[in-house]
């Protein structure tokens, strides 16, 4: 059997579903005459995106800028979170100072910090956005790094112990492998999580040409065929971003059972 | 004949502390000597203290009471002299390095040059005939290749002595015999001191030169067999009679491994003397 109809076999049901949920989705509005400011129907919406890729509400510029915020502050809450873990993994003490801070901040909605961060940062700066972003991005990578850092096999400290390795050889030799698949684990939660900052940052304000922005202007003029066009690149966005992360994943690590189990199956 | 002694253990005691006060006394009076190329095996009950044994030999952990000599030096210099040679039930193979990556991992650790490195690496897959899988990755191997490499990976340095912690106890039995075949083959080849903790009494007797039988509660050294079997030993060893006398003898002595503390290295001829050795 080929390669092509191994994954045809393997995708055709979603595509069916998929297909088949925006078929109906379409011929409900059509033979209901659902209005449009309830639910617009799909052709409506692709007919949006395409009036307004870079015209009018300029989506395509507009996704640009909101995925360089969510990216930025992806890269940045990412770098943050790693240099946490790092420190709280080595020293104990930090552990017991950090630990109990990080857990206590992770549990306030953070995105409600939103208008202090425009406030802070500027409400037309990109670094606002960002901000939100990598405060939402940074408790995830910490915690799974940290995890992959002090959860380490026994028996393989003990034979790094052996070998009579000091801590920088148990750390680049053992320890930091082992965090790796953590930390991807932690990007990927991270990449929505980004997006979601970015997104919600711009909801309280700030340049016109991002994709908040078009869902929150759009929605005031019941333009909401606009407001799911924005919607529906926000999204496009937010996969590309985990399928780029999974990509890495099949590159850094192709030994880890997470990436195994894709291919057999 | 008097073999270099290797391993010399003086009234060695192991008391772990317990949680709410109590402490626990894992192994307790502990006389051996080891010499240059013995094979010995500890086999005794679960928490005879065995494993803790190795373990103090090996300088994971250390004794409450008594000596720990190794070539010579404390074992603590002996483990920063690299003097050990580990394997556990698991293999413990890091997954994200190839089979040749693991087993180059202790000569990273020690600096040795790129070229003698990878020179060693080869004949040490070569030693445990897995050189065809040098770029496999662990998860592709069966669990004996799996600890073939960690075999591999032990002796990759030259140490003096091999530690082995139940290194087969997790394999069937079948691949279990051919791997004691295999790791007889390479103790022959190698002339390594190996301390080898099992469970199993047909694997202690089959591999070793002397069989140490361990009492539990404290752990103690109830008995110490001599296994004089002709070698090369093979297929044929396992069926001979002697093999069978021998087993008979381990056994027993596992039965009545009970308050038998005073006898340590001298028990052969106290067995003979009470009739268990025919």
């Amino acid at each position: 059997m080929s390669r092509g109809t191994d994954l045809l076999r393997r995708y055709l049901p979603t595509i069916v579903v998929f297909v088949g949920t925006i078929a109906i989705w379409e011929a409900v509005i059509r033979g209901l005459h659902v209005r449009a400011f309830i639910l617009p129907a799909p052709s409506s919406i692709v007919g949006a995106l395409f009036a307004n890729w870079t015209t009018a509400y300029q989506i395509f510029p507009a996704a640009q800028n909101t995925l360089l915020e969510a990216g930025g502050g992806l890269v940045g809450g990412a770098l943050l979170g790693l240099a946490v873990a790092f420190l709280v993994a080595r020293f104990a003490t930090a552990r017991d100072i950090v630990l109990p801070v990080a857990v206590a901040v992770n549990a306030i909605p953070i995105v409600a910090f939103a208008p202090i961060a425009n406030n802070w940062f500027g409400v037309l700066s990109p670094y606002s956005k960002m901000a939100i972003a990598g405060a939402l991005v940074f408790f995830p990578i910490m915690i799974n790094v940290l995890r992959g850092l002090t959860q380490v096999d026994a028996s393989a400290l003990e034979l790094m112990r052996s070998y009579a390795a000091g801590d920088v050889a148990v750390l680049s030799k053992l320890r930091v492998p082992n965090a790796l698949p953590f930390f991807l684990t932690g990007l990927k939660i991270g990449t929505t999580l980004s997006l979601i900052g970015a997104v919600v940052g711009e909801y309280f304000g700030g340049l016109n040409v991002a994709l908040g922005r078009v869902v929150v202007e759009s929605a005031s003029t019941l333009a909401f065929e606009v407001t799911w066009a924005a919607i529906l690149v926000a999204s496009a966005t937010g996969i590309a971003m985990y399928l780029l992360v999974a990509a890495l994943e099949r590159v850094l690590i192709p030994w880890h059972p997470s990436v195994r189990g894709e291919r057999v199956a | 004949m008097t073999a270099q002694t290797v391993v010399s253990l003086s009234g060695v005691e192991k008391t772990f502390e317990l949680p709410g006060g109590s402490s626990m006394t894992a192994v307790s009076g502990i006389d051996m000597e080891i010499r240059k190329g013995e094979f010995v095996s500890l086999i005794g009950p679960s928490g005879c203290g065995k494993s803790t044994l190795l373990r103090l030999i090996g300088d994971l952990t250390q004794p409450s009471a008594g000596s720990v000599t190794i070539n010579g030096k404390p074992a603590h210099q002996a483990r920063l002299d690299r003097d050990y040679g580990m394997v556990f039930q698991a293999p413990v193979l890091f997954d994200w390095r190839t089979v040749e990556e693991n087993v180059r991992l202790p000569l990273e650790l020690m600096g040795q040059g790129r070229e003698s490195r990878e020179a060693r690496v080869r004949e040490m897959l070569e030693l445990v005939e897995l050189t065809d899988f040098a770029r496999h990755h662990p998860y592709q191997l069966s669990g004996g290749m799996q600890q073939r490499v960690a075999i591999a990976r032990a002796l990759t340095f030259s140490p003096s002595i091999l530690l082995m912690d139940e290194p087969f106890g997790a394999l069937d039995e079948m691949t279990r015999e051919r791997m004691n075949s295999e790791v007889l083959r390479i103790w022959e080849q190698t002339g390594i001191t190996v301390i080898f903790v099992t469970h199993s009494i047909p694997e202690a007797v089959f591999l070793s030169s002397r069989v140490v039988v361990m009492s539990a509660r404290p752990g103690r050294v109830a008995r110490v067999l001599e296994i004089d079997l002709p070698r090369p030993r093979g297929v044929e060893t396992r069926e001979s009679r002697g093999y069978f006398e021998k087993v008979t003898q381990v056994r027993e002595a596992l039965r009545g491994g009970e308050g038998r503390a005073d006898e340590g290295i001298g028990s052969v001829e106290r067995a003979e003397a009470e009739g268990l050795i025919g």
